[in-house]
């Protein structure tokens, strides 16, 4: 996306047509594209197959919040002591399997 | 007087305008496109499904369940702070406020963060700030995080920089000067984007954003695409994303090439082919807008730019969106109905992978 204030560009946009984020699976299909160049489709049916859920569910929040929380890899509400940010991209990396630069350099510092 | 549809001029202005003139406006830009670029114009029935997003009643429309892409963007999550020259909202945040807001208020796939003045030549020797908060930010977010940042070649030149302006040596005849001036320039850019490209890996960067490619011609686009080279082999767990400026690669130069192709009048089609060959994981193809002509006829023209650049790239595409580009018209508080037709257009027809 470019620029545009944040409720009538960003926003809109993800209204319109994109996958919700963390809020779903947005961020899952979104480091498939990252990590492997995978076109839309070919990433959505990767982290399908991973979550063990039809494609069309990725974007189902009903079925993604219980997901998400069974999984523990970062939920759209805040709940004490559940999995966010490196926490939970440590558990991405391994679900997926791909390599995260920012899990590789934590666990680093953590000598695992 | 028979139906109007609401839509919208490329500047933002309201208008109505008559089924009959949307559908020759839809014509007129897709055949413009296709006659820029030498690229196939839409088909009759990507016509007849734009026409209907366009004759839909709601002022908001978008995509149906499990059609859905991926959005990512240049420092939009710090658009909540930033000011208006930004189109930021100007509030007491921080910047690690604004980005956790985008990522669990908005709900955005992807996110990122950048220096407010956008640039690569601006960072360099603020590098290790813009390090600690990338890292500290790091920390804390769940979906994939970006550094985005500008290559702006212009800069590097007098007054704002070390080179010799070509816009004062070409007037004066100095045509080798010039285009001499445009490669040191170019080989600094790459310089200074793999240094800060590098630094930002170093601290766990996960993916980098060059923003607004070749706004200074066809050396800049060469300086991006050699930084993209250079960093894949130093680099191999950042995901790189490049961004476009514009629709078509100016040659201020004029004889520069990537990977046997020239850089100069290149259209996205082909821009795509080089900057995957240079080895980025993302293209974001920007499609200019006329402020004079109609969303109908600007929308169809950008559809028809992406809809043949997604169909020859290998890695996924996500079409700039922002004001002034792709269809939105160039507004800063850019119409909601003008930008989610532009949305579900790019995505239903354009076969984007993302935004």
């Amino acid at each position: 996306m470019g620029t545009g204030d944040i409720f009538g560009m960003p926003t809109a946009h993800i209204m319109a047509s994109a996958m919700g984020g963390i809020r779903t699976a947005g961020d899952l299909v979104a480091w498939m594209q990252m990590s492997r160049r995978m076109k839309i489709n070919e990433a959505k049916a990767y982290v399908a197959e991973k979550l063990g859920i039809d494609v069309i569910d990725l974007t189902n929040e009903e079925v993604m919040r219980q997901v998400r929380e069974d999984l523990d890899i970062g939920i759209i509400t805040s709940v004490a002591g559940s999995a966010k940010g490196i926490a939970a991209k440590w558990k991405i990396a391994e679900l997926l399997d791909i390599q995260i630069n920012s899990v590789n350099l934590f666990k680093e510092k953590l000598r695992l | 007087m028979g139906k109007r549809i609401f839509t919208r001029m490329g500047d933002g202005e309201r208008i109505a305008m008559s089924p009959g003139k949307i559908k020759d406006d839809l014509l007129a830009g897709t055949n413009d496109a296709a006659d820029r670029a030498g690229i196939p114009v839409l088909t009759p029935d990507d016509l007849e499904l734009l026409f209907e997003i366009f004759a839909e009643p709601a002022k908001i429309v978008g995509v149906a369940p499990g059609e859905e892409v991926i959005v990512s963007d240049d420092a939009v999550a710090t658009l909540f702070y930033l000011d208006q020259e930004n189109c930021g909202q100007g509030l007491p945040l921080s910047r690690v406020q604004s980005i956790l807001t985008y990522e669990r208020a908005c709900c955005a796939d992807t996110l990122s963060t950048g220096h407010v003045d956008y640039t690569f030549k601006q960072v360099k020797p603020i590098v290790n700030f813009e390090k600690q908060d990338y890292y500290n930010t790091s920390l804390m977010t769940t979906a994939p995080f970006f550094y985005g940042s500008q290559p702006n070649m212009g800069i590097y030149f007098r007054p704002d920089g070390p080179f010799p302006n070509p816009a004062d040596l070409f007037p004066a005849g100095k045509i080798k000067e010039a285009l001499d001036a445009q490669e040191d320039a170019a080989a600094q850019l790459t310089r200074d984007m793999v240094y800060v490209s590098k630094q930002m890996y170093d601290v766990g960067c996960e993916g980098i954003n060059f923003d607004t490619a070749a706004s200074a011609g066809d050396a800049d686009f060469f300086a991006t695409l050699q930084a993209v080279s250079e960093l894949k082999k130093k680099t191999q767990h950042m995901a790189i994303e490049v961004g476009m400026s514009s629709e078509f690669v100016m040659g201020m130069h004029g004889d520069i090439t990537f990977d046997g192709q020239l850089l100069a009048g290149m259209y996205p089609h082909q821009q795509v082919k080089v900057v995957e060959a240079a080895g980025a994981d993302i293209f974001g193809p920007a499609i200019n807008v006329s402020v004079g002509e109609s969303t109908p006829w600007n929308l169809a023209r950008s559809v028809t730019f992406v809809k043949e650049c997604v169909a020859v790239a290998n890695i996924p595409v996500h079409p700039n969106v922002g004001m002034g580009v792709c269809g939105v018209p160039m507004f800063e508080v850019p119409p909601i109905d003008a930008v989610t037709r532009t949305s579900k257009a790019l995505v239903l027809i354009g076969k984007a992978d993302g935004l």
